[in-house]
């Protein structure tokens, strides 16, 4: 077994292994219900669809997310278990990827718990399945950034609630970067193009293409090079902490 | 024989601290290295160097013929790391954590069932195989991390401080442990314990500063300490005031110290032994002598002088 499978296993049987995993899936759970049903018009809209689910997902991920993926590098380094794991015979991206497997696999559980979600819409009426599941893997994708930016600012502190907050605050960053709250404090200074490059960051614009049922290859690339990128990141700033102690 | 464990130059900047400087020392098989020093020498660091969690600023390192930083898996392949405080995944338990471990070090088939069983029965885990770690005392919690540093049978075993919060029966068993190991690897232990060097060292290095600023055998090292081949004397109670002044007197007797329970240390002046004189002198004028021996010298005043001397100079 490789060593990234072997980091993946022990990761993901550790979230198991304590209340955390039960209590987030729980409420997951349930704030999905609440945001669909009373905040979405699940009822009121008199659609068969999920949009009402989906719509929330970025800002019930938002917080969510970095209380998955705060531990990842911190909780290591406070332990002093992250001594042990670097000088095991496995490589750095092995470790790196194996451990945002694991949390990106246990927010996929989380997420398939939410099947009813998709049965009582079955129930109610006819919704387009093709858009249902463009929806959930869309979600899975944008889960995957929030979870890459997490990890990778895990790995700058060994304090778990610092990187907590910080991994919110960028999370937001990139959920709202589409917004005005954003784009008016670029407008005025920055040229077009940067405002369009800003923009173009926002998780909510790529994302809700997809919720729409579109499948773009852009926004696959999107989210997949996002994830690149932060793991890399993550990579590099355990890296120089080797050199700088 | 080629040395297995390798080490040149190795310096390590922390900020503005040198916290290793220019530290070069060889380890060949069938050696046990004791790796002594005050708190913050360096002794750790090195270590951690060594199994690859930190990087040096200059020098280089091989271990089993495979350089640190080029090579790092093959190097960490060969290495058992038992790091400072033994830490573990406090939510797994020793069962657990053992089989990651084994999976990790790519352990399979009857090798790994045979592995998993002689350090488990070895190291005295068979009662706590189902217990998390953070609920495990402080013994076994090192004891876990003894067990995932040999499981692999390593070439090159790196030990820091690995009786630390023994008890006195578990410290004598780990030593016996490193001992029976002894003949097939090159075993790194760092250690405050002196006593510890003189039971299962065949080598001790001391560094101070970041410094190596002695290297022998433990006997060549107590052979630099003042109290080298001295005498004590121990003579029945009331007799003992009147001999001083003679044993002051004697040719070779540097000078003469009363330890307050009513005996003498007549340190040396030179190397030559002046136990035959002592003794000659007490059987001549009759001292009722109880106890007469000699002291190897003490490896801690050596590493008092030694250490204490360094850190004066810088």
């Amino acid at each position: 077994m490789s060593g990234t499978a072997v980091i993946f296993r022990r990761e993901l049987a550790g979230y198991f292994a304590t209340p955390v995993a039960y209590v987030f899936i729980v409420i997951f759970l349930v704030m999905s219900g609440i945001f669909t049903f009373y905040l979405g018009g699940f009822f009121e809209r008199g659609q068969a669809d999920l949009q009402a689910f989906f719509n929330f997902q970025p800002w019930l991920y938002l917080f969510l997310i970095p209380a998955i993926g705060m531990r990842l590098w911190a909780e290591e380094r406070k332990t002093g278990t992250i001594e042990l794991l670097l000088s095991l015979p496995i490589s750095l991206a092995g470790a790196v990827l194996g451990k945002f497997l694991a949390a990106w696999a246990f927010t996929a559980i989380a997420l398939a718990l939410t099947f009813p979600m998709w049965i009582t819409v079955g129930i109610l009426g006819e919704p387009d399945n093709g858009v249902v599941v463009a929806g959930y893997i869309g979600s899975l994708l944008m889960a995957g950034g929030y979870l890459a930016i997490t990890s990778c600012i895990s790995a700058i502190t060994k304090n778990q609630v610092i990187a907590f907050v910080v991994a919110i605050v960028i999370c937001f960053a990139f959920t709202v970067s589409g917004a005005p709250l954003v784009l008016d404090f670029f407008a005025g200074w920055a040229p077009e193009t940067i405002l369009a490059v800003v923009s173009s960051f926002s998780f909510i614009t790529h994302f809700s293409s997809i919720i729409d049922g579109v499948i773009d290859v852009r926004d696959i690339i999107y989210f997949a090079s996002l994830i690149a990128f932060w793991l890399f990141a993550n990579a590099v700033i355990v890296d120089l902490k080797k050199a700088a102690g | 024989m080629a040395a297995m464990l390798e080490i040149k130059n190795l310096t390590k900047r922390f900020g503005p601290v040198l916290a290793v400087d220019d530290v070069s020392f060889d380890v060949g098989r069938g050696e046990v290295l004791g790796f002594l020093g005050p708190n913050g020498a360096g002794k750790s660091t090195t270590m951690k160097m060594v199994t690859g969690f930190l990087n040096p600023n200059g020098g280089s390192m091989r271990v089993c013929g495979h350089d640190v930083l080029r090579e790092p898996l093959a190097a960490k392949r060969c290495i058992g790391y038992l790091p400072e405080g033994a830490p573990a995944y406090p939510d797994m338990t020793p069962h657990t954590y053992l089989n990651f471990i084994a999976d990790i070090r790519g352990l399979t088939g009857s090798q790994r069932a045979e592995r998993l069983d002689y350090v488990i029965a070895r190291i005295g885990l068979d009662g706590v195989m189902e217990q998390s770690i953070e609920t495990l005392s402080k013994g076994y919690k090192r004891r876990v991390g003894l067990a995932q540093a040999l499981l692999h049978d390593p070439d090159v075993l790196i030990l820091d401080e690995p009786t630390d919060g023994l008890d006195p029966n578990q410290k004598h068993e780990v030593r016996g442990l490193i001992t029976e190991m002894a003949a097939e690897k090159a075993i790194v232990i760092s250690t405050h314990i002196l006593e510890e060097v003189e039971a299962v060292c065949t080598r001790a290095i001391i560094i101070a500063k970041g410094r190596v600023v002695a290297d022998g055998t433990p006997q060549e090292l107590e052979a630099r300490s003042a109290y080298h081949n001295s005498v004590t004397l121990r003579l029945e109670a009331g007799a003992a005031n009147d001999v001083r002044p003679t044993l002051e007197a004697m040719a070779g007797v540097l000078r003469v110290e009363a330890t307050g329970d009513g005996a003498f240390i007549l340190v040396p002046s030179g190397v030559e032994p002046i136990v035959d004189e002592v003794g000659r002198t007490a059987r001549s004028a009759g001292w009722p002598v109880t106890e007469l021996h000699v002291r190897p010298g003490r490896l801690d005043d050596v590493f008092r002088d030694i250490t204490l001397d360094k850190e004066e100079r810088t």
